[in-house]
């Protein structure tokens, strides 16, 4: 516990700081990058991505291993790992483009395919006799503990720099996420924007490695989007507050992992991340699990007192428990079941907009359809005031006087 | 500098096709059509379904490839005059549970006049929201897009065209779906910018109101049938060319001579 304290405050050593601060800022790029990618609907390419990463990752050790006598040289490793995503990634795109395959399909075939040739290059890398082998499963779940300081400064580095493409490009990512065919007419290349997409969550995959292994880095791409979604209805702040979850998830991760030698830290970043996706879930304002319940119990009353007001405008007998309570509540009806003067204004208010809202509906049945709970939101929040005042217009004279 | 080869009328319009044609799978759906878009015209596209329309549009602003042919505006080769146009695609085209509201939407027509470096201004947001007024939206700025119903939606993209200030507005079926109060607003609207000199071309299903909304059309099916200003080219024989004999005579006759008042209250909208 007192080490997590620690390394929460940043008083664990120079070396370890710098690892949760290069962890922290590779996740906020995962994130932001991950938005886009999600919105784009691509959201399984970072799957591919990462498992074919794996030969070129054991080729490369393998080449340095023979040459140098070791194998864990992190900068000829990740341009390995760069090179056959690279390659897994341009087989995935012909065979989307030459064939009626679906991406999900390719992705499926490369995905499998380049992990299964990493796994048997690493077994005959274990083989042999090069030295730091064992570092190589540290790819696999993700190794921060004994990172070496060149390493996380590199990690920290590049990360750095992905933030500050995913900022330079932001709107342009968004149009093309958004209506690829608007940002065609504005003069804007997709096709260059989708490849630059890739580009970028290829490097985020690549430099998270280390950190988190090819296996998880695929959740700090999904995990914090998707629960940042919950949060907020804006684009940018969706990518922005991603980035933050992320970099929140990557800070937990790390420093837990730093308390007992050996605890992975890619799982325990995930798991982090999970927590906070979870945390969204249940307690968005927006979206959660909690809001709808609170909304649907909201949405519960408002029809018993539209029908209560309804009943009461039509001078028809009210029996339902609930709809008296409320109506009671509000003062629109008296103990003994006769309405209020206000009551009464508000219940022939009620059956005026239920008369627009009916011949709405008979109007444009298709738009009715569209809207939730047409007839129980006042039709001022809904429809604009032109649109409110031709269907006043329309409206049938009311038989006036009972 | 424009080609000087080209005709006076090319250079003036902003936008002319020349032998635009464009294939799905080896089979031509836009076969070698020509049409000028006068400047400060009111024109729709017409035909039926599966003539090509969309295509042509699409092709016609560099959105779907084209096999063959010349997009020109005003004179110079699209690409490089893509900031004359501005586009409001088909409402089905869009995901629509996407985390953006309408001012999001509006704004990402002024997307390319900002620099990475700026985070909106004051005077962007103003400008947003003047075109929402235009189209009647002002009260749905902060609202979800998906919480609209299909009119709404349309004018928002509407407003997102609006805001660009573009010579030349191209819409896809802008009243596909769409209710009365909203194809009004629309027209309102699209009249407005005609009578600010500025050009609107229509992808346009409903023959009826042609000749109360447009002043010129084209009339395609894959190939071009007939086009230029409506008293000339919306005639019995071209529709009936156009539509290869599914119209009824009643229908043709009605539709070519001026609409009587009140005859569309009986007609179908799509």
């Amino acid at each position: 516990m007192e080490i997590w304290w620690r390394a929460l405050t940043f008083t664990l050593g120079y070396n370890t700081s710098l690892v949760t601060v290069g962890a922290m800022l590779l996740a906020a790029a995962a994130g932001m990058v991950g938005s886009f990618v999600l919105l784009r609907k691509r959201a399984l390419v970072s799957d591919a991505i990462s498992h074919s990463t794996l030969p070129g990752l054991a080729l490369a050790f393998l080449i340095m291993g023979v040459w140098q006598g070791d194998g864990r040289v992190l900068p000829a490793l990740l341009v390995g790992a760069a090179g056959s995503a690279g390659i897994g990634l341009w087989m995935v795109q012909r065979i989307g483009e030459r064939t009626r395959l679906g991406e999900d399909a390719a992705i499926g075939a490369v995905l499998s395919t380049f992990f299964a040739f990493g796994v048997v290059l690493i077994t005959v890398i274990q083989s042999l006799s090069v030295r730091g082998q064992s570092g190589l499963t540290g790819y696999l779940v993700g190794a921060t503990a004994g990172m070496l300081y060149s390493e996380a400064l590199l990690i920290a580095a590049c990360a750095m720099g992905l933030l500050l493409a995913l900022l330079i490009w932001r709107r342009d990512l968004l149009l093309l996420c958004f209506d690829p065919a608007f940002a065609r007419t504005q003069g804007y290349d997709t096709g260059r924007l989708d490849l630059l997409l890739l580009v970028l969550l290829m490097a985020v995959v690549v430099i998270g490695l280390k950190v988190t292994g090819l296996i998880l880095i695929v959740a700090l791409t999904i995990i914090p989007p998707v629960a940042a979604r919950f949060w907020t209805d804006q684009p940018m702040r969706m990518v922005a507050l991603a980035a933050l979850l992320g970099a929140l998830a990557g800070y937990l991760g790390v420093t837990l992992s730093s308390v007992r030698e050996g605890l992975p830290t890619g799982p325990l970043i995930v798991l982090a991340a999970f927590a906070l996706f979870l945390v969204s879930f249940l307690f968005s304002p927006r979206r959660g699990v909690l809001a709808s319940l609170l909304a649907y119990r909201r949405l519960r009353r408002r029809v018993h007192l539209r029908q209560g007001l309804l009943a009461l405008g039509r001078d028809e007998p009210i029996f339902d428990g609930l709809t008296l309570t409320l109506l009671r509540r509000r003062g629109l009806m008296r103990r003994d079941g006769v309405a209020t003067p206000a009551g009464r204004a508000v219940a022939r208010d009620a059956v005026h907009e239920e008369r627009l809202w009916a011949l709405y509906r008979r109007r444009y049945p298709d738009d009715a359809l569209h809207r939730e709970h047409a007839g129980l939101t006042p039709i001022g929040q809904v429809l604009s005031a032109d649109a409110i005042m031709v269907l006043e217009a329309e409206l049938p004279p009311a038989e006036v006087a009972q | 500098m424009p080609d000087s080869r080209l005709g006076k009328a090319v250079i003036a319009s902003p936008l002319a096709l020349q032998g635009v044609t464009v294939s799905y799978d080896h089979r031509p759906v836009v076969h070698s059509v020509d049409f000028v878009t006068p400047p400060g015209s009111m024109s729709a596209i017409i035909g039926p379904n599966g003539a090509g329309k969309s295509t042509l549009l699409k092709a016609a602003l560099g959105i779907t490839r084209r096999l063959s042919g010349e997009v020109r505006v005003f004179g110079r080769p699209l690409e490089q005059e893509t900031r004359h146009l501005a586009f409001v695609p088909q409402r089905s085209s869009i995901d629509w549970d996407f985390p953006a509201r309408v001012i999001d939407v509006v704004g990402m027509g002024l997307y390319r006049d900002l620099r990475w470096w700026q985070f909106g201004s004051r005077k962007l947001r103003r400008r947003a929201m003047e075109s929402l007024v235009r189209v009647g939206m002002e009260g749905f700025a902060e609202r979800q897009i998906g919480q609209l119903s299909g009119g709404q939606q349309q004018r928002v993209f509407l407003a997102r065209a609006l805001v660009q200030e573009a010579d030349l507005t191209i819409l896809d079926e802008p009243f596909a779906g769409v209710d009365a109060a909203t194809e009004a607003a629309i027209i309102q609207v699209l009249k407005s910018l005609r009578d600010e000199g500025r050009t609107l071309l229509c992808v346009h299903h409903d023959l009826a109101t042609v000749r109360e909304y447009f002043d010129h059309v084209l009339l395609m099916n894959v190939r071009r049938v007939a086009a230029g200003p409506v008293d000339e080219a919306f005639t019995e024989d071209n529709l009936q060319a156009t539509y290869g004999g599914r119209l009824s005579p009643v229908q043709l006759a009605r539709l070519v001579e001026p609409t009587p008042a009140g005859w569309q209250e009986g007609t179908e909208r799509r």
